[in-house]
């Protein structure tokens, strides 16, 4: 059995999670990652996505994250989500608003960086909506 | 001189309203612990991020790519000022210390030759400071149909806030909020958002992880996407320490009320017997100077 590590998932909101865990998958900005005890020290910023906490106990846990970033150090990892919801509470009309919304700031943007950032952004929620809805 | 029956229905009016206040008190109070509670949840994401902020300036060093929503434009000349009040009133000096504080530093500004903004945050401050200086605001942000305070109401507001920054609107921005001592103590706090007072670099955190990092992507470019949440996380913070202290505000104004209120009551019967008994007393004279006459 993989050592344990404390894993905390915080949204502005409250605290979400605080426990030992033995592995994470975070949505990393620059591709998925998998955090496990003893990680180098990095600092990420997170896009929508799934983290799935497999906790010491053996249970596993997935939360929707919608942005933020994750500060992982050896001793532990703490990811600060925007907003953060357990996969079973999802609230659909919820991510069709967020959806809604990327799109018409894609339609909106100005100039070609802010619009190719919000539609990357739409991208990943719809990713995001895709891998969910069949659950 | 009032007659009897005034006292009577004064008597019965006031005792209503202390029923009322008495009410109000009453859910304050249970309000009040439900704002507590939620700023409370709300301090380790404002702490985290305070920490991993200091991390990253001191990574980064002062380096010329630090956005400019943290080194400021260079200027002061325009200042905004972000002034969060109460919805509601009822809740004692709550509301009007803010805008007193918030009313100096705009004449301190404007005397300096400043050139001063503002978007007000809850009905209250649009209010107040409507009288003076109605032409200075640009925005009011309504937050009454809120139930619960989110962080996509204080997001929405730092949104506008950063747009408003980007346009080159303002050199400095200011934030005005109620910090919540405890249930009798608010203290009204002005807070420099913009330029981002750079975080003091606490050298270590508990598990003495000052340690490497690696970033993923820049650390620039990190810092260019945490700046702007933590702008709002400040506003998210002054929101609800702002409801925790109106919840105070209002529980201590109400109890007032009701202690006045009884006090009332009191000296109110008191007059009402008094009169009554000399009512008494002068129908016994005139049966007893009748009777003498006789």
């Amino acid at each position: 059995m993989a050592e344990a590590f404390k894993f905390e998932l915080v949204s502005p909101e409250r605290l979400l999670v605080s426990e030992q865990v033995e592995s994470v998958v975070i949505p990393g900005a620059e591709g998925e990652m998998t955090v496990m005890a003893n990680h180098a020290p990095v600092m990420t910023t997170i896009k929508p996505g799934v983290v799935t906490v497999k906790s010491a106990s053996g249970g596993e846990e997935r939360y929707v994250v919608f942005g933020g970033f994750a500060d992982i150090v050896p001793a532990g990892c703490t990811l600060l989500a925007e907003s953060a919801v357990a996969v079973k509470n999802v609230d659909r009309a919820d991510l069709a608003r967020r959806i809604q919304d990327a799109k018409e700031d894609a339609a909106d943007a100005k100039d070609d960086q802010s619009r190719s950032k919000a539609e990357q952004f739409l991208a990943q929620l719809t990713t995001l909506e895709s891998a969910l809805l069949p659950a | 001189m009032p007659s009897l029956k005034d006292l009577r229905n004064r008597i019965a009016s006031v005792k209503a309203t202390q029923k009322i206040t008495k009410a109000m008190q009453m859910v304050a109070a249970a309000k009040l612990r439900r704002a507590q509670e939620a700023a409370e949840a709300a301090r380790p994401y404002s702490e985290r991020m305070g920490s991993v902020l200091a991390n990253i300036t001191q990574a980064i060093g002062g380096g010329g790519d630090a956005p400019a929503l943290m080194t400021g434009t260079g200027k002061d000349n325009v200042h905004l000022l972000v002034v969060c009040t109460a919805e509601r009133g009822l809740c004692g000096g709550f509301n009007s210390q803010i805008a007193r504080l918030a009313r100096d530093h705009i004449r301190r500004l404007l005397a300096d030759g400043k050139q001063v903004k503002i978007i007000c945050v809850g009905k209250k401050g649009f209010d107040i400071l409507r009288r003076d200086y109605a032409s200075l605001i640009l925005d009011r942000v309504d937050l009454r149909e809120v139930k619960t305070l989110g962080f996509v109401n204080a997001d929405a507001i730092a949104r506008k806030v950063i747009h408003l920054f980007n346009e080159g609107a303002f050199d400095v921005c200011t934030l005005f909020y109620s910090q919540f001592k405890s249930v009798i103590s608010q203290v009204p706090t002005a807070q420099q958002i913009i330029p981002a007072a750079a975080p003091s670099a606490k050298a270590e955190t508990s598990d003495g992880a000052s340690a490497v990092y690696e970033y993923e992507p820049e650390p620039g470019e990190i810092l260019s996407d945490l700046i702007p949440r933590n702008i709002a996380v400040q506003i998210f913070r002054a929101l609800l320490e702002n409801a925790a202290g109106e919840m105070g505000a209002k529980m201590s104004a109400m109890d007032n009320a009701t202690r006045n209120a009884g006090e009332m009551i009191n000296k109110l019967s008191i007059t009402y017997n008094r009169q009554r008994q000399a009512q008494i007393t002068k129908e016994l004279i005139e049966i007893i100077s009748g009777a003498e006459a006789l």
